[in-house]
């Protein structure tokens, strides 16, 4: 890769890739990969200067989760999910002391930043909350109590905070909620389950029963939906893309290779699979056409709330999430015709089972029906202006 | 014409809010009041029916239905009149 982080990124990209089988075996966190990119300084590399960090863009990040990707799907993956928190709290905390605070934190300390989103009982709507922030007082300084059965915290018990959604008062109905980030030691994490999964196996995804105590200061001050429109569901599904896109790479650079290898055994005649890999690269080309299309459109309404918050990017970014999802299965099944055999063994340099299974977890990581469903329901109000540059 | 009585009338037989509509001001934060994105799509279908207008797409934001006062100025607007208090 190339860009301001390269360097970092390539050295974490190289730990995560020498670890991801035994991440993978064990679904075990990936801990070297996450001390190399804290060695790198890429944790807090979004926060601003101002407040220590690097102020890198949202493109220089999806660089580094998609070249993470291709070592080593889950390190992307938990890197793209630690990112959406940071640009949550980059993008919308900097009015707050609390939040510059931790901002600082993030920076010097280089501090893993998850969520706790979805909830028993919602039936995995992110935009509701059965749990609220409880406390009497409404000062900085009040205290406030937070209780929630979590049904996914990714990486929860590697994470120095989490970002838990909540409805605002005890008596807010489920759709107003906010966002508040919880340090490590105000919250109390009890494991629900076990996590033993067909791919992603590193992420960890488990439930918890998460109980947390703080200030109010924390709450973030700007509604979640606001939070949600205008950062997290767009950051979520470029760096998702950005992430599965990696895979995709890899395993068309695996066939590649195959094809390479085939075609030096028998000089002047095409290999079988020569034809399979022009289709696929196709594909790949498409796919990261698509995800850079979506980062540049993220980029350049990013100082726009009304723009982020219309429905026609609302529908842009859902269109990502589900094509990209369905794009990364069908350029891995693609990948795994051009090599055949030597894709399909687990005990070969071309194999890309892994990549298979954990390409799977696309279409269900936000459900792509969900997806479809919502924006189904915008489509009743947008219109496409029907212009090439939107 | 649009009053924020009619306004108030329709989110009131809508089941939109999860509180009575006729209890809101003309700025209570409606997302507040149970609002839904997805009940916000049908707020503008059923405006767009009531009122026979067209919601332009930059009019199609959050803030142009968070509240009695914001929608009805909108209507208006599109209306070509002004509001009625």
């Amino acid at each position: 890769m190339s860009g301001p982080f390269a360097r970092a990124a390539s050295a974490a990209a190289e730990v995560a890739g020498r670890h991801a089988d035994s991440v993978d075996r064990d679904a075990r966190f990936p801990a070297e990969a996450f001390a190399a990119l804290k060695d790198g300084r890429l944790l807090g590399a979004m926060v601003p200067r101002d407040f220590g960090g690097e102020g890198a863009s949202l493109t220089d990040m999806a660089a580094v989760a998609h070249a993470l990707a291709q070592q080593c799907p889950s390190s992307g993956l938990i890197f793209a999910m630690h990112q959406i928190q940071v640009a949550c709290l980059v993008r919308h905390g900097q009015g707050s002391a609390w939040h510059r605070d931790l901002m600082a934190r993030l920076a010097a300390e280089q501090l893993l930043l998850a969520s706790a989103t979805t909830e028993a009982g919602i039936g995995g709507d992110v935009r509701s909350s059965a749990c609220s922030v409880e406390g009497d007082g409404d000062g900085d300084g009040d205290g406030f109590r937070l209780e929630k059965q979590a049904t996914v915290i990714s990486y929860g018990a590697e994470a120095d905070a989490i970002l838990v959604t909540a409805r605002r008062k005890p008596d807010s109905p489920a759709s107003d909620q906010v966002i508040v980030p919880v340090l490590k030691d105000q919250l109390r994490l009890e494991e629900i389950g076990n996590w033993d999964t067909l791919g992603m196996r590193g992420t960890r995804s488990i439930g918890y029963h998460l109980r947390a105590e703080g200030v109010r200061a924390q709450i973030m001050p700007l509604p979640y939906a606001d939070i949600s429109a205008q950062t997290m569901l767009p950051v979520t599904h470029i760096l998702w893309s950005s992430a599965w896109l990696g895979i995709a790479s890899d395993a068309v650079a695996r066939a590649g290779a195959f094809v390479r290898a085939e075609a030096r055994k028998r000089p002047g005649t095409q290999p079988p699979g020569a034809r399979r890999l022009a289709e696929v690269t196709a594909r790949l080309q498409t796919m990261r056409g698509m995800v850079r299309g979506a980062i540049a459109q993220f980029e350049e309404a990013s100082d726009s709330p009304d723009r982020l918050t219309s429905m026609g990017f609302a529908v842009a970014m859902n269109t990502l999430k589900m094509s990209a999802a369905e794009m990364v299965v069908r350029i891995v099944e693609q990948s795994m015709l051009v090599a055949g055999l030597s894709a399909y063994r687990n005990d070969s340099p071309y194999s890309l089972g892994r990549h298979l299974r954990d390409a799977h977890s696309a279409p269900l990581m936000i459900s792509n029906d969900r997806v479809l469903g919502n924006t189904a329901n915008l489509l009743l109000a947008h219109k496409d202006n029907g212009s090439l540059f939107g | 014409m649009v009053s924020s009585d009619d306004i108030r009338d329709l989110l009131r037989d809508s089941g939109w809010l999860t509180v009575d509509a006729s209890e809101l001001s003309e700025n209570d934060d409606l997302y507040a009041a149970g609002l839904t994105s997805h009940g916000s799509v049908n707020l503008m279908l059923a405006l767009e029916e009531r009122f026979d207008i067209e919601f332009p797409e930059q009019l199609l934001r959050r803030r142009t239905f968070e509240s009695i006062g914001a929608i009805r100025n909108a209507v208006a607007g599109l209306l070509g009149g002004t509001a009625a208090a």
